[in-house]
């Protein structure tokens, strides 16, 4: 019994610390995920938090400045203006009518600060639901600019 | 050609039905010739698909441009190499292949085992059956390959057209890698298929001892020598492709990959416990179960969209299906277990802390939380979605976190483990055994900070990593050292008949040897950086000890593409060094642009150059340079672990001497083995090689 009291507590230590872990990292990059007919309805806290956001960049919007590019997205029959102040160049799969996720915060004014931008060319893609993404890798058209 | 292979298709499925419901009256009759009849049904299925399968290709390779799928995925100019990988470069063809690589195992298997172990292969050719449905029900009546292009025509009939070009391939696949990275993974995914049905048809048949397990021990390891290839080929080309720097970014269908290999590990050390000991019955049975779940579930995830759907991309119908499958998978290992559970009791307990069966016991907890974690993490969009009415996705911190202490935990067993008997470890033996790795060890941790690599985890890895690559040394130097006394050959010559002995165990630790290689390239990560400047041409830029020169840009038509390349001079302290050319791959076809990166690689650290795009503020063209320390030992290390698996998978040669009738070699104690075993084998431990 005293064996078994002894591998209850190692197990128990590696598994409590590990979840421990977990829960600090879950902090640090928990990112909230809204469409944009739900970002108006967004009060306190909920406004504030980092958050993605997906649309369908709005034809003729695009319009680059020094340091930022602007533009709109579209989604659900409303749209969203967002400003991009990331230092990466855009990808090039970002282009009119392209599907967009951009990743930031809500400024109070209701634009949208984006740090990261992916985008899917929708030509690409098939109506059909599917997609063309390729077999095990990462998504086709996004670039992953997070990880090791 | 596409009504030959639907038709062949359709046959496949009718088939396998046969094989599944035959297989079943098969055993509860034991009717020797519905016996055979339902194995030639399982025969014919693969010989089908196979069948199916070619006649796909066939449309690619004949640029059939009336097939909707070769329309998709291809086009006139594409190279025949690319034609080839077209095959699994979309949701319908990847489903085709997943079903081809599974009628090869189950071919083999079939036709392996055909004369032997007759009370069980009926049951596993009735579960390889069913998992052969799932896929073939998807590729006829949910996903075909063969659908036509169709323009409507009046009063709802359809006109066939065809068109005289395809879509191409996407740019991101036109990648030599990307055409042996699926197949691979794939074949891990599936492969993990015979040990399932070998482990769930054991149990329904309450097939005596442990034999599925020496039976599926080829298998499991091939299965997991492919996917292990595979996922290093995925961050391969994750690394020389997308141009981000990295070779892993947690995303879901990365996770995906890693999930049934995590397992897979699992299970691969714990069998040795049933093996010698009779434990851990239950908990490999499970593992089986599990690890075959996952890779549905990674399969699933590819290709339904559940997590990608988060990000706003396209969702698929064919979701609902594998979660049928999943459930149902789930339900049939339920009810085997709770009917059957009695058969599985342990023949022996854990007898103390530091023994070889606690260090698997302690593998297997923390690959086992380190696969939930990774689960977790990446399905945390859907549950939380469950849960709360928000979304919410973790990313790399998380993953992170949780993953770098398990990964230095397992580390630091892989140097244990093998060298704790079994049963009990005496402190002596513990001395004896590790005064040696554990100063070459700390010696390694020193070297490491003093050549300036100063970060915690990094520190403890390397020091990790010199401590389980003298073990490793250390125990097929004593080996070798007995045979060489013996036999007065070469260290090397002792060494190479020392593995071929016990190539399960010796493979074994140069599969560890590789792993250890690729933990010295990822504890690397902690020290990259990376620049990233507008250039004209005649601009310069700084990293780290090189000066990278933008000479000039030019423009290179190919047959497929046109390169927008840059040339780039690269100086290191003002000397000359070489010339990078970092392009731009701009599709004639309608597909998204190609980065193709320049890397200069050493042992000591890649220089990666992109060609980022025309920065936003300035239209100037972008360089995106890191500096990468040790990620050649990555891919060096997974050279090695692949050798390893091939090593293990070789018979032993004691076994062909004893068929020889060199008995005397027979009985004696394999070299080392009598220093980590120091006790007569008791009834209590069983055969096998450790």
């Amino acid at each position: 019994m005293q064996k078994r009291a002894k591998f209850g507590v190692g197990i128990a230590v590696i598994v409590v610390s590990l979840v421990f872990l977990a829960w600090l990292g879950y902090g640090e990059s928990k990112t909230y995920y809204h469409t944009i007919a739900e970002l108006p309805n967004l009060h306190g806290a909920a406004a504030t938090h980092r958050m993605r956001v997906g649309g369908t960049v709005e034809p003729g919007t695009i319009r680059r400045f020094s340091g930022r590019v602007d533009f709109v997205l579209a989604g659900e029959g409303k749209t969203l203006p967002v400003s991009y102040t990331g230092s990466d160049p855009l990808p090039d799969t970002f282009v009119d009518k392209s599907q967009a996720l951009v990743e930031g915060n809500l400024a109070p004014d209701g634009r949208f600060v984006a740090e990261r931008v992916q985008a899917k060319c929708a030509s690409k893609y098939e109506a059909a639901p599917g997609g063309t993404t390729a077999p095990a890798a990462a998504p086709a058209g996004t670039v992953q600019k997070s990880g090791m | 050609m596409d009504l030959f292979g639907s038709f062949a298709l359709i046959l496949a499925f009718i088939c396998a039905v046969y094989a599944f419901i035959g297989g079943i009256f098969a055993i509860r009759t034991r009717h020797p010739l519905l016996v055979k009849s339902t194995r030639q049904a399982g025969i014919a299925t693969c010989m089908l698909i196979f069948v199916g399968t070619f006649s796909l290709e066939y449309l690619f390779f004949n640029d059939d441009f009336s097939s909707a799928y070769v329309v998709a995925h291809s086009n006139r100019d594409l190279a025949p190499f690319y034609k080839v990988a077209a095959l699994w470069s979309g949701q319908e063809g990847s489903l085709l292949f997943w079903s081809f690589l599974l009628a090869i195992y189950v071919f083999s298997t079939l036709m392996v085992y055909r004369n032997k172990n007759g009370e069980l292969m009926p049951y596993v050719g009735v579960v390889l059956a069913g998992v052969q449905i799932f896929f073939l029900t998807l590729n006829n009546f949910v996903a075909s390959p063969f659908k036509a292009l169709a323009t409507p025509a009046a009063h709802g009939a359809m006109n066939l057209v065809t068109r005289a070009d395809g879509n191409g391939l996407n740019g991101l696949l036109q990648y030599p890698e990307m055409v042996i990275h699926p197949p691979n993974l794939y074949a891990g995914y599936t492969g993990f298929t015979i040990p399932f049905a070998f482990a769930l048809g054991a149990l329904l048949a309450r097939y005596p001892g442990e034999k599925w397990i020496h039976l599926t021990r080829r298998w499991t390891m091939i299965a997991w020598g492919f996917q292990s290839c595979g996922i290093l080929l995925g961050a391969h080309w994750a690394y020389a492709v997308l141009g981000w720097g990295g070779y892993w970014a947690w995303d879901p269908v990365e996770n995906a990959s890693l999930l049934p290999w995590l397992t897979g590990t699992a299970f691969l050390h714990s069998v040795m416990m049933q093996e010698k000991r009779g434990m851990m019955k239950v908990w490999n049975v499970w593992l089986v179960f599990i690890t075959f779940l996952l890779c549905i579930t990674g399969t699933f995830l590819t290709r339904s969209g559940i997590v990608a759907s988060v990000h706003a991309f396209a969702q698929s119908s064919i979701g609902n299906w594998f979660l049928g499958f999943i459930v149902v998978i789930l339900l049939v290992c339920l009810v085997a277990y709770f009917k059957n559970r009695d058969y599985l009791a342990s023949e022996n307990q854990l007898d103390a802390m530091v023994s070889r069966e606690s260090s698997f016991l302690f593998n297997n907890l923390i690959l086992l939380v380190s696969c939930i974690a990774v689960l977790s993490g990446t399905l945390f969009p859907v549950f939380s979605e469950w849960l709360s009415s928000s979304r919410i996705s973790v990313g790399a911190p998380f993953f992170n976190k949780v993953n770098i202490p398990i990964g230095l935990l397992l580390l630091f067993l892989t140097g244990v483990g093998p060298l704790l008997a079994w049963r009990k470890t005496s402190a002596e033996s513990l001395r004896r055994n590790f005064a040696w790795p554990l100063a070459i060890g700390l010696t390694g941790g020193v070297v490491a900070f003093a050549l300036g690599y100063r970060q915690f985890y990094s520190l403890v890895c390397f020091t990790l990593c010199a401590f389980v690559a003298a073990t490793i040394i250390s125990e097929f130097y004593r080996g070798a050292k007995v045979i060489r006394a013996r036999s007065g050959a070469s260290f090397l010559a002792s060494g190479i008949d020392l593995t071929m002995r016990n190539t399960r165990r010796y493979g074994g630790y140069i599969v560890h040897m590789g792993m250890v290689l690729i933990f010295v390239g990822l504890a690397g990560v902690a020290f990259n950086k990376d620049v990233q400047k507008d250039m004209q041409p005649g601009s310069t830029m700084q990293i780290g000890s090189y000066t990278l020169l933008l000479q000039s840009m030019d423009s290179k038509p190919e047959k497929n593409y046109t390169a927008e390349r840059m040339n780039v001079e690269v100086l290191r302290n003002n000397k000359q060094l070489m010339m990078l050319y970092p392009e731009r791959r701009i599709f004639k076809t309608d597909q998204p642009s190609g980065t193709m990166v320049a890397i200069y690689s050493t042992l000591k650290e890649d220089l990666y150059v992109v060609y980022a795009g025309q920065s936003p503020e300035t239209q100037m063209p972008v360089i995106h340079a890191y500096l990468n320390p040790l990620v050649k030992w990555i891919w060096f290390g997974g050279a090695v672990v692949v050798l390893g698996t091939l090593v293990a998978l070789l018979p032993n040669r004691k076994a062909v001497l004893v068929l020889s009738a060199v008995r005397e070699t027979a009985p004696q104690a394999l070299p080392g083995q009598t220093l980590v075993q120091p006790f007569q084998p008791k009834p209590a431990m069983r055969e096998g090689h450790d």
